[in-house]
């Protein structure tokens, strides 16, 4: 009688799952690999014959140096993401049960907010005769205005800005994990602080880290109105060229591809982070 | 300061906001022991051992392990190691990691850890499970990996928080033996906490009983069972019968009590602080209480009782009887053919030897 009850329902929840990933996940990712494999045509975007050519353009030199400072933008922003919401998720899951919950809200309620909404906002708190600048100015720290719009910097805090929380939340959840008797054992067994940080807090929270940045460091290459807003001509992401490629430069292969190597990027950080959940001895004994 | 003994402890006393979880605690360990604290859940045994480990401070009295005051030692400089409640052993880690986690924090060279981690499995009865991960093994057997990650590091003193709590109960009865074994063989000083006095009476040497941060009584277990210094002792250790009534006379060693119906039983005075025409509570245990139809030894004492009910279970079966002044009581049923079988409120005479029944002032 359950089972009758019950099968209708996960015949068509699964019906709906498979759906959405063929059509909305599946099916696009497939237009992408194979637009990527076509040839650039100015009437229909793409046409035959299949070639490789946009991967080659990949590594022209003057995308490479693209991506590479792409890639530094994110690193950096993952560094200090990681570096803030190491301890902030730590003491986080510290603080009483009741605060937590308001300090997750409080973490969350920015999300109600566009973010374009909230680059513009930073963009009025940087510029050069913006909020920054001027309570600086007022509080005789600085003469002049410091040019901090259309930097390197002003990008990275840009991407911090909207990026901590997704490297706060899954080190969180692995610090709720770490029960306070197994610092305790580490302790007792006769291990320091610095000793217990290496050998169980780091090894327990690795999964966590490695989910932050895997949620932080390829976004962060993505989010390409950041650039747009904060950071002028020079302080481009991989996001910016796939959206020239498509919207402006109309070389769709290109944009295919270069959003293929994202892709595969990621790919490659998830198969790390399964690894790391593989718990290996480390004396191999 | 006795030299031989491996912990000793004066006047301990833990608050937590003004409510004293430990008061006044003082306990000596001689050396080799298997100490065990038993007490009801609450009663502070887990504050008083993480003192002990380190992990809290005393706010009043001394710890001293083998003659060396401790209260200002960090846990990882104790020569003290603890078996959790939830044993805690690092999941990130194989079984071998684990057991060699210690050593390798006192620098021991990776031959001889290989060596002493193979050694100590081997006595904890796991040979050859060092690559295995934690969660592969059974309860019990990471039980024996938690036992083993203390041990190898060869501590003066061996503090448990029941850890056996977890295990189902076949499981628990093989444990506590084993742990007994285990702690004999390596002659190691082990101080237990537990709620359950069947795990403290099985393998200890001493039991304290805790109530309320305070010992109570400390004895080994049979002193324990046949000479409770406490009504609570009496009440908590092993089953035991209560009887309320007003002591009318007292006789030498023995005390006479009125019941609520007028009925008079005697019964040992075991504590000092008792008055004629006080309330008092005699104890007498279910094995002690004799069934018997007329015959009665002389020098017995008893009464009256209405069968309510027959619990089979089989060495400890009991009846349950309805005695004067409204007293339960439990009688243990002998299983060698001998007991009667009794109809269902049908009266009989419960006796006793007054020796050993204890009676105590009456704590309202
Ligand atoms: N860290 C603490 N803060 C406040 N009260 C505590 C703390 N630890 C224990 N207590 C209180 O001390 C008493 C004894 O607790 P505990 O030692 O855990 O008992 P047991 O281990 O015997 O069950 C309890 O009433 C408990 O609520
Ligand atoms: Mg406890």
């Amino acid at each position: 009688m359950r089972n009758l009850m019950q099968q209708p329902f996960r015949t068509a929840v699964l019906v709906l799952v498979w759906g959405w990933l063929l059509f909305l996940v599946l099916a696009p990712n497939l237009l992408v690999v194979g637009a990527s494999v076509m040839t650039r045509s100015p009437g229909t975007f793409i046409s035959l014959p299949l070639t490789l050519d946009a991967y080659r353009q990949l590594f022209d030199p003057l995308y490479l140096e693209v991506f590479l400072h792409s890639l530094y933008m994110a690193a950096v922003t993952t560094t200090v993401c990681l570096l803030i919401g190491y301890p902030f998720a730590w003491s986080l899951s510290k603080v009483g049960k009741q605060r937590q919950v308001l300090l997750i809200f409080l973490l969350i309620v920015p999300f109600w907010t566009n973010s374009l909404v909230r680059t513009y906002a930073l963009k009025l708190i940087l510029a050069t005769n913006g909020l920054l600048n001027s309570a600086l100015m007022s509080l005789g720290w600085i003469d002049e205005p410091v040019q901090m719009l259309y930097t390197e910097g002003a990008v990275v805090i840009g991407l911090v800005y909207l990026l901590l929380p997704f490297m706060i939340l899954p080190l969180y959840s692995v610090f709720e994990d770490l029960r306070e008797d197994l610092l305790r054992a580490s302790h007792d067994l006769g291990a320091g602080r610095f000793s217990t940080f290496i050998h169980v807090i780091v090894p327990m929270t690795l999964p966590g880290v490695l989910a932050g940045i895997m949620l932080v460091l390829l976004p962060a290459m993505g989010l390409f109105f950041v650039p747009d807003i904060l950071g002028g001509s020079r302080n481009l992401l991989v996001g910016n060229v796939i959206k020239n490629q498509f919207l402006d430069a109309r070389n769709w292969p290109f944009g295919a591809a270069a959003s293929i190597m994202l892709t595969l990027a990621m790919a490659f950080l998830m198969f790390a982070h399964r690894l790391s959940k593989r718990r290996i001895g480390e004396d191999g004994v | 300061m006795a030299s031989d003994s491996d912990l000793s402890c004066t006047g301990l006393v833990r608050r937590f906001s003004g409510h004293a979880a430990v008061d006044h605690v003082s306990l000596n360990v001689p050396a080799g022991t298997f100490f065990s604290i038993l007490g009801p859940s609450g009663c502070g045994k887990t504050t008083l051992l993480r003192m002990l480990a380190g992990f809290d401070k005393p706010d009043q009295g001394d710890i001293y392990i083998r003659g060396q005051r401790m209260n200002d030692v960090p846990p990882n400089r104790r020569p003290v190691n603890m078996v959790f409640q939830h044993l805690a052993l690092f999941p990130t880690m194989s079984v071998g990691d684990n057991i060699g986690y210690g050593l390798k924090r006192q620098k021991v060279p990776l031959a001889e850890r290989r060596k002493r981690i193979a050694e100590v499995l081997e006595q904890v009865g796991l040979p050859g499970l060092e690559g295995r991960n934690p969660q592969q093994l059974s309860g019990g057997q990471r039980q024996r990996v938690a036992l083993a990650r203390c041990l190898v590091l060869k501590p003066t003193l061996l503090l448990l928080d029941e850890p056996l709590g977890a295990l189902d109960l076949k499981l628990r009865e093989q444990m506590k033996v084993e742990l007994k074994h285990l702690q004999k063989a390596f002659g190691t000083t082990f101080v237990y906490i537990t709620h359950d006095q069947s795990e403290a009476m099985v393998m200890s040497d001493q039991v304290a009983v805790m109530k309320d941060g305070r010992f109570d009584q400390v004895a080994p277990p049979e002193a324990l069972y046949r000479e409770p210094a406490t009504p609570f002792v009496a009440g908590f250790v092993g089953d035991n019968n209560r009887i309320s009534g007003d002591l009318v006379a007292v006789q030498g060693e023995l005390a006479e009590i009125r019941l609520d119906d007028g009925s008079l039983v005697r019964g040992r005075i075991a504590s000092d602080d008792l008055e004629t025409g006080g309330r008092v509570d005699l104890f007498i245990r279910p094995e002690s209480l004799v069934l018997a139809g007329d015959a009665l030894n002389s020098g017995y004492s008893g009464m009256d009782a209405c069968i309510r009910s027959t619990l089979f279970d089989g060495a400890n079966s009991r009846v349950e009887a309805e005695g004067a002044g409204n007293n339960t009581l439990y009688a243990r049923l002998p299983q060698d053919g001998s007991a009667p079988r009794f109809n269902e409120n049908a009266t009989v005479r419960l006796a006793w030897d007054p020796a050993l029944a204890r009676v105590f002032g009456a704590r309202i």
